[in-house]
C-alpha cells in the first residue's frame, strides 16, 4: 500500500472537516470504550492476566528463533509447507506461485492486516487473479477500493447509508428497487454474493492471530465465521502471518485469548475461534489438500533488541486506537498506511521508516490512555518518544522548532537569567492582558491563539513575589 | 486546624513549575499554604523547568541539561512537591529513565524520583490530610489531567478534599479522563486536532452544568480556559489548589482583573 503518512497533517485536516466521517467516529467513541470497560471490570483477574500475557510474549520474543523453528517442524510434520519471506515482495511472489500452481482464478480471503501490509489484493489483480474479501467490513471497503481504517473494524469510518450506497453501486445485477435500509438486509445481500465466491475459490488465504509452536497450528478469531469457510472449502489454504505471531503452547494462547476479545470488542470471546493444523488427513471430513504458511519478517526482526522490541508483543486487539483521542478525532485513514492509532504510530515508522512516518509518533499528547488499556502492557507513549529521539539524533524536524528548543534550554539551565526573563515576560503580558484577562491573538503564538484564547498571566512571577516576601 | 498530620514535620521543596511561576503565582502560594497546613516547612530552591519540553520532543541531551540542575537544587529536601501531575510525573517517572544510560547521575535521579510528588496526592497519601478549612459557594467539576491520573494515580485525592470544602458541590465531568488536547507542544504542532479535542472537552464541561472547572495542571487549565472563553462558555477555571487553600477570591484563569 502506497503510504501517505508524510501528509498526516493534511489528511487529518481533511478528516476533521468530513462530517460523514465524524458522524461514523462518534459511534466508535461511545461503543468500544464502554464495552471494554465493562468486560474488563467483570473479570477479577483481568489485570493479572495482562502481566501473564506480557510475560508469555516476552519469553517468546527472547527465544523467537527457537520457537519459530519448533513451529516449522510441527507444520512440516503435519504435511504443511512453511515459506520464510524477508520482504513484502518475497511474500507476494510466494503467494502468487502457490496460486499459479493451484491454477487459481479466484481466491477468498479472511481478514489479514499482513495482506494489507504487502498490498496483496492489488498485486493478485494485476496478475489476473480475483481476490475476494469475505469479512463483511473488508468486503465493503474492497468494493470501495479503500484501505481499512481500523485493524479489527476495517469499515468503521462508514455509516450504514454509505454501505447501502456502495452495494447499490457495485451489485448492479440486482434489482434497483430492492429494499436495503436495514442492516440485516445488507448482511443478507453480502452473504448471498459471498456464498458463490466461497464455492468458486481455488485458494483461501487467511491471516493468523497466533501461531502455536507446540502444535504447528494457526488460530484465527472472527465474529462472522467467514474465516472457517475461507480455509476449509478451497483446495489450498495459505496462512499469511508475521514472525511475532508465534507463541509456545495452546495453553498460552488460551490465556491471551481471554484478554483479546475483551480488550477488542468487550466480548468474553469472539464468536469463532478456529484452529487449523496442516492439510486434510485421511479420514477428515473436510479441509484443504494443501496447507502453506507464509511467514513474513518485513522489518520485524530488525526491531528485536531495539527500544521498539516491546511493540512485537502486540496482538492487534485495537484497544489502543479505540481509546485514543487523536484516532477518534481523525480516523484511521489519516495515518496514511496500514496501521493506525497508537500502535501504528510506533509500528509504522519501524516498517516503512521514520522519514516517511515521522508525523505519527509526534501526533500524540502522551495522554497514556493507550498504554493503560493495552492488554499486552506495551509502553506505547514511551516508544513514540523514542521515535522522536531518533528524529532529533538525525536532525529531522523543522529548524525553527530546534532553534526554539535551543533558546529555551539555554534559559532553562540558567535559573537567574530565566527568572529575569520570566519576570519581564509575565510583567508585560500581565499588564497588557489585565483588562480583558486574555489575549485573542499574540505574536508568535498563532498555533495557540488560532483556536483558543491565551489567558493573561496574573502579572508578577511566583518566584519574584516569593523572593520579596522572604526579604521582608 | 482540624488536620492532624499523621506524618512528622518535614522539609518540602516546592517545585513551582514554569507555568505556575509565569501565569498563575496564586497557585504557588496556595500550594505553600496547603503544605504548611499539613505540617511541612516549605522552601523554594532556585529553579526553572522540569525539562519536559525537550524530553517530549526527543531532545534527551537538552532535557538532561535542565534536569541535572533540578536534581542538584532539590538534593537536600525531604520531599519535592509540584502543583502539577505532569511535572510531578516527569520527576517521579521519567528522570530515572532519562538518566538510565548515565550511572553516575542515575542514582541521584532515582533518589529524587522517590521523593517527588504531585501536590494533592502528597497531601492526602503522604501527609494524611483528610479535610481542608475552606469555603466555596457553587458547583464545580473536575478534569483528571492525564499524567497525574495515569502516571501518579491522582483521582480520589482531590475529590476527597473538595468534598470537605464548605458550600461546594461536585458535578462529575462526563469523559473526565479523556485528554483535553493540550499535550505540551502538541497543541501548537497539531492545532487542528488539539482544537477538536478541547472543543469536545468544552462541550462536556458545559454539559456538566458546573459554574467552575477545576484541575491540577496549569497546561490543561490554560488550554481549557482559553477554549471556554473563545467559545463564550461562562465557566470559571481554577487550579484545584486555589479552592482547597481558600484562595479563590482572585479572578479566575483568563478572567479580567477588575481591581
Ligand atoms: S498495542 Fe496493545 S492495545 Fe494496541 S493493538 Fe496492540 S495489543 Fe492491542
Amino acid at each position: 500500500m502506497q503510504s501517505t503518512s508524510h501528509a498526516f497533517k493534511d489528511n487529518a485536516q481533511r478528516a476533521l472537516h468530513d462530517p460523514r466521517l465524524q458522524r461514523a467516529m462518534e459511534n466508535l467513541r461511545h461503543g468500544f470504550q464502554e464495552r471494554r470497560r465493562v468486560a474488563a471490570a467483570a473479570l477479577p483477574e483481568f489485570e493479572q492476566l495482562r502481566d501473564i500475557a506480557r510475560d508469555i510474549k516476552n519469553h517468546t520474543l527472547a527465544n523467537l528463533d527457537w520457537y519459530l523453528e519448533r513451529y516449522e517442524e510441527k507444520v512440516l510434520a503435519s504435511g504443511g509447507h512453511v515459506h520464510w519471506c524477508r520482504t513484502a515482495a518475497e511474500a507476494r511472489e510466494t503467494i502468487l506461485a502457490i496460486c499459479r500452481s493451484a491454477g487459481a482464478r479466484t481466491v477468498t480471503k479472511g481478514k489479514s492486516m499482513i495482506a494489507e501490509e504487502i498490498a496483496l489484493n492489488d498485486f493478485l489483480e494485476e496478475k489476473g487473479i480475483e481476490p475476494v474479501e469475505t469479512d463483511l467490513g473488508e468486503y465493503i471497503i474492497q468494493l470501495r477500493r479503500e484501505p481499512p481504517s481500523h485493524i479489527i473494524a476495517p469499515a468503521v469510518h462508514l455509516n450504514q447509508d454509505d454501505v447501502e450506497d456502495t452495494f447499490r453501486r457495485s451489485h448492479t445485477d440486482l434489482p434497483a428497487d430492492r429494499s436495503l435500509g436495514e442492516a440485516r438486509e445488507l448482511c443478507d445481500e453480502a452473504r448471498t454474493i459471498l456464498r458463490s465466491k466461497f464455492l468458486a475459490a481455488d485458494v483461501g488465504i487467511t491471516g493468523a492471530n497466533f501461531l502455536i509452536a507446540e502444535t504447528g497450528s494457526s488460530i484465527i478469531v472472527t465474529n462472522e465465521g467467514n474465516g472457517d469457510l475461507t480455509q476449509t472449502l478451497p483446495k489450498v489454504h495459505v496462512v499469511l502471518a508475521s514472525l511475532e505471531k508465534v507463541v509456545p503452547t495452546l495453553e498460552d494462547v488460551s490465556t491471551i485469548l481471554r484478554l483479546l476479545a475483551r480488550s477488542a470488542t468487550g466480548q468474553e470471546f469472539s464468536s469463532y475461534t478456529t484452529v487449523s493444523t496442516g492439510p486434510r488427513r485421511p479420514g477428515d471430513l473436510d479441509g484443504p489438500q494443501e496447507y502453506h504458511v507464509v511467514l513474513l519478517d518485513n522489518g520485524r526482526s530488525a526491531m528485536l533488541g531495539t527500544e521498539f522490541h516491546e511493540m512485537l508483543r502486540c496482538i492487534r486487539c485495537s484497544a489502543c486506537m479505540n481509546h485514543c483521542p487523536v484516532y477518534s478525532a481523525v480516523g484511521g485513514h489519516a495515518y496514511g498506511w496500514v496501521y493506525p492509532g497508537p500502535m501504528g504510530a510506533v509500528l509504522t515508522p519501524g516498517l516503512i521508516g521514520i522519514d516517511e512516518a515521522g508525523h505519527l509518533p509526534n501526533a500524540s499528547t502522551f495522554c497514556g490512555r493507550c498504554e493503560s488499556v493495552c492488554p499486552m502492557k506495551i509502553p506505547l507513549p514511551k516508544m513514540m518518544r523514542h521515535w522522536r529521539e531518533r528524529q532529533v539524533e538525525r536532525g529531522l524536524g523543522p529548524a525553527a522548532a530546534r532553534w526554539g528548543l535551543g533558546a529555551w534550554a539555554f534559559l532553562a539551565s540558567r535559573p537567574a537569567l530565566y527568572g529575569l526573563a520570566a519576570k519581564l515576560g509575565a510583567g508585560v503580558l500581565g499588564r497588557l492582558g489585565r483588562r480583558k484577562g486574555r489575549f485573542a491573538a499574540l505574536p508568535l503564538a498563532g498555533g495557540w491563539t488560532g483556536v483558543r484564547d491565551m489567558p493573561a498571566p496574573e502579572g508578577r512571577t511566583f518566584r519574584d513575589q516569593w523572593a520579596e516576601r522572604n526579604r521582608r | 486546624m482540624e488536620n492532624t498530620p499523621a506524618a512528622s514535620p518535614c522539609r518540602v521543596g516546592l517545585f513551582v513549575t514554569c507555568l505556575v511561576d509565569l501565569f498563575r503565582p496564586t497557585v504557588g502560594f496556595a500550594a505553600v499554604k496547603l503544605l504548611e497546613d499539613a505540617g511541612c516547612t516549605v522552601v523554594v530552591p532556585q529553579q526553572t523547568c522540569c525539562g519536559q519540553p525537550a524530553y517530549n520532543s526527543g531532545d534527551k541531551a537538552r532535557a538532561k541539561q535542565v534536569a541535572r540542575q533540578v536534581i542538584a537544587a532539590f538534593a537536600d529536601v525531604d520531599y519535592v512537591v509540584a502543583p502539577s501531575g505532569s511535572c510531578g510525573g516527569m520527576l517521579h517517572e521519567h528522570y530515572p529513565e532519562l538518566f538510565a544510560d548515565e550511572p553516575e547521575t542515575a542514582l541521584a535521579a532515582q533518589h529524587l524520583a522517590k521523593r517527588s510528588h504531585e501536590l494533592i496526592s502528597f497531601l492526602v497519601d503522604v501527609r494524611g490530610m483528610k479535610r481542608v478549612d475552606a469555603r466555596f459557594e457553587g458547583a464545580v467539576t473536575y478534569h483528571d489531567s492525564c499524567s497525574g491520573l495515569r502516571e501518579l494515580g491522582v483521582k480520589q485525592q482531590p475529590r476527597q478534599l473538595l468534598r470537605s470544602v464548605e458550600g461546594l458541590s461536585i458535578r462529575e465531568l462526563p469523559g473526565a479522563e479523556t485528554c483535553c488536547g493540550f499535550g505540551g507542544t502538541f497543541c501548537v504542532k497539531y492545532p487542528a486536532i488539539s482544537d477538536r479535542m478541547v472543543t469536545d472537552k468544552a462541550e462536556d464541561i458545559r454539559r456538566s452544568g458546573a459554574g467552575t472547572l477545576l484541575a491540577g495542571d496549569m497546561g490543561c487549565l490554560l488550554n481549557m480556559a482559553g477554549k471556554l472563553s473563545r467559545l463564550g462558555v461562562p465557566v470559571a477555571v481554577r487550579h484545584v489548589a486555589e479552592v482547597l487553600a481558600d484562595m479563590a477570591d482572585r479572578p479566575s484563569i483568563g478572567a479580567p482583573d477588575r481591581k
